[in-house]
């Protein structure tokens, strides 16, 4: 079996489980954020059922914290109340994006089931646990329950060999991942990474590349754990054992060779996350907007690539370069190293932390025909504002360096 | 489960949550809210046309990107009965049913059906029948407990039964 089929096997109680079984899992950790919550919270209460495991549920207030508007407000409030009435221990409002949250606050462990109301949810693969994305009634159910269904699914191998050159990333992988499967490549599969690159790439890399599966279709990423996975997590190396790896005779629907040595920088390009080019390909798109944030690129890695070329260069003064670290101990280790005083000093906006600008609630909204470059993991029409509004996606490095020349521009002429 | 209804409306491949209920024009959760915006932005005429109550075709990758719930309870009230599509990305698949949404997984659809036709669905045989031609296709196979869940109206009605 394949890491996840051990991980679906164990929840469910079972010794081995296959492609197209549906199983009833025993769900570890499940998470939710103030947009999703009130979707349940008034069917739950009628239900007036006691939630299974209170330890087990995290809360974060993430999607627009503060409010920029009523009714996110009222969301805040919704689900405050709700954590304040069940007594939920594992709150955090204005602590960062949950799904950085969950991984610093120590709720992930390989091996673990965890569900969330959130597409992202799946970030957490990255530590080698089974983490996918339900809608906010599927909550309800697991919040009486303890346990879902789930259908076990065909997985896609993904082996990526050689050396990421300068100013090539995580992001610039799974956006050129994207430019083979396409954004429906990987639906109700796993997408499973391993191979040379992935073992040499930071935490943050493999978070950022879990984070992106959901959009092309997949039911989870994966990357099984490691030393550095350990080390990340301050977790016990001896305790894995070896059911949290893929056994080396395992079946995958597909498998996909990639050598990225001689990768340039990637970029997806308007309306959709399988429109991929080298960004040599489309320099000179002029932009308007310039966004270093969420939980697909709002890392430590991130602000610091981005603040690697703010040291000798300053923002385009027709550019709007928002930055918005995707937890509070980020932000607090980057004020630390000197990134958020170079960054400011260079023209960026540094707001506060919290998803922002990614999903068009607030903190960068676009305009009409408004261009924006942004480290976040969509580009659909109308996810940030406006439905005229143009998103390219690439890494932090590729927008700061796009945000310097007010067009779209390849990092590595800028070092 | 057996749902007979007319063809109202026709959307492409890989329609995004994003464009069945936008964020830029959700100012309230409350179904009849969404439902007047959905899929504004991609069809202004969309809630009128869905009025009588009736089915959506669609193509590839219905539902995908976000996990937003607002996208099927925004088709649901605008007065889409049934979504007949090539495929759904699998939040959208499990998000309609949970909300009492039926739907139906039938590849080569999409060139099959226009506005207008009259269609016969049976979840647990697996077929659709399009009445013009008599056609009967087979439609992707869904859990016996899932269309259980359908027929309660949604997973909040199935919990309540139990208890």
């Amino acid at each position: 079996m394949n890491i996840t089929e051990k991980i679906l096997a164990r929840a469910s109680g079972q010794k081995s489980v296959k492609p197209g079984d549906i199983v009833e899992a025993r769900v570890d950790v499940a998470l939710f954020h103030e947009k999703a919550g009130p979707g349940f919270f008034e069917n739950f209460e009628k239900l007036g059922r006691e939630i299974w495991d209170k330890n087990k549920v995290v809360v974060v207030a993430d999607h627009a914290v503060p409010p920029s508007n009523i009714y996110s407000a009222n969301c805040i409030l919704e689900t405050r109340n709700f954590v304040l009435r069940h007594r939920l221990p594992h709150f955090y409002l204005g602590k960062g994006i949950c799904h950085q949250i969950m991984a610093e606050e120590g709720f992930v462990k390989p091996g673990l089931v965890i569900v969330g109301a959130d597409s992202h949810t799946v970030t957490q693969g990255a530590f080698g646990a089974f983490a996918t994305a339900v809608g906010s009634t599927e909550m309800a159910w697991i919040l009486a329950k303890g346990s879902l269904w789930f259908r076990v699914p065909e997985a896609i191998r993904i082996k990526v060999e050689g050396s990421l050159s300068e100013m090539v990333f995580g992001k610039d992988i799974i956006v050129k991942i994207f430019g083979i499967l396409g954004i429906d490549g990987a639906t109700y599969k796993t997408l499973e990474f391993m191979g040379s690159t992935i073992d040499e790439l930071s935490i943050d890399g493999r978070m950022t590349m879990c984070n992106m599966v959901v959009d092309a279709g997949a039911k989870n990423g994966i990357i099984g754990p490691d030393q550095r996975t350990c080390e990340y997590l301050q977790y016990r190396a001896d305790a894995f054992g070896e059911t949290v790896q893929s056994d080396s005779d395992a079946d995958y629907a597909r498998t996909i060779d990639l050598n990225v040595a001689q990768m340039e920088p990637q970029v997806a390009c308007p309306h959709s996350m399988d429109n991929v080019k080298n960004v040599r390909e489309i320099q000179d798109i002029k932009i308007d907007q310039a966004f270093i944030g969420t939980c697909t690129g709002g890392r430590l890695e991130d602000l610091r690539a981005a603040s690697r070329l703010f040291r000798k260069h300053r923002v385009h003064p027709e550019v709007m370069l928002v930055i918005t670290p995707a937890s509070n101990k980020i932000y607090q280790r980057a004020l630390d190293e000197g990134l958020i005083q170079t960054l400011i000093q260079a023209g960026a906006m540094v707001t506060n932390s919290n998803c922002g600008a990614c999903g068009g609630g607030g903190m960068g909204v676009l305009g009409e025909n408004e261009v924006c470059i942004s480290t976040a993991s969509r580009n659909t029409r109308g996810r940030m504002g406006h439905v005229s509004g143009q998103i390219y996606l690439a890494s932090a490095a590729t927008v700061a360096a796009s945000a310097i020349k007010g067009k779209v521009t390849d990092p590595r002429e800028m070092i | 489960m057996v749902i007979q209804s007319k063809v109202l409306a026709k959307l492409g491949d890989n329609i995004a949550t994003e464009m069945i209920a936008a964020a830029a024009f959700v100012t309230s959760s409350k179904p009849e809210d969404l439902g007047r915006i959905a899929c504004k932005g991609i069809d202004p005429d969309f809630a009128d046309k869905m009025k009588p109550v009736g089915v959506l075709v669609a193509g590839k990758n219905f539902g995908c990107s976000s996990s937003r719930e607002w996208a099927p309870v925004a088709l649901k009230a605008a007065g889409v009965r049934l979504i007949i599509a090539e495929f759904f990305a699998r939040i959208f698949y499990r998000n309609a049913i949970n909300l009492g949404l039926p739907i139906v997984e039938c590849p080569g659809i999409f060139e099959k059906l226009e506005i207008g036709d009259d269609v016969e669905a049976d979840l647990e045989k697996g077929l659709l029948r399009i009445s013009k031609s008599g056609e009967c296709l087979k439609i992707s196979a869904m859990p016996k407990f899932l269309i259980r869940r359908l027929s309660l109206g949604g997973l909040i009605p199935e919990l309540e039964k139990e208890s």
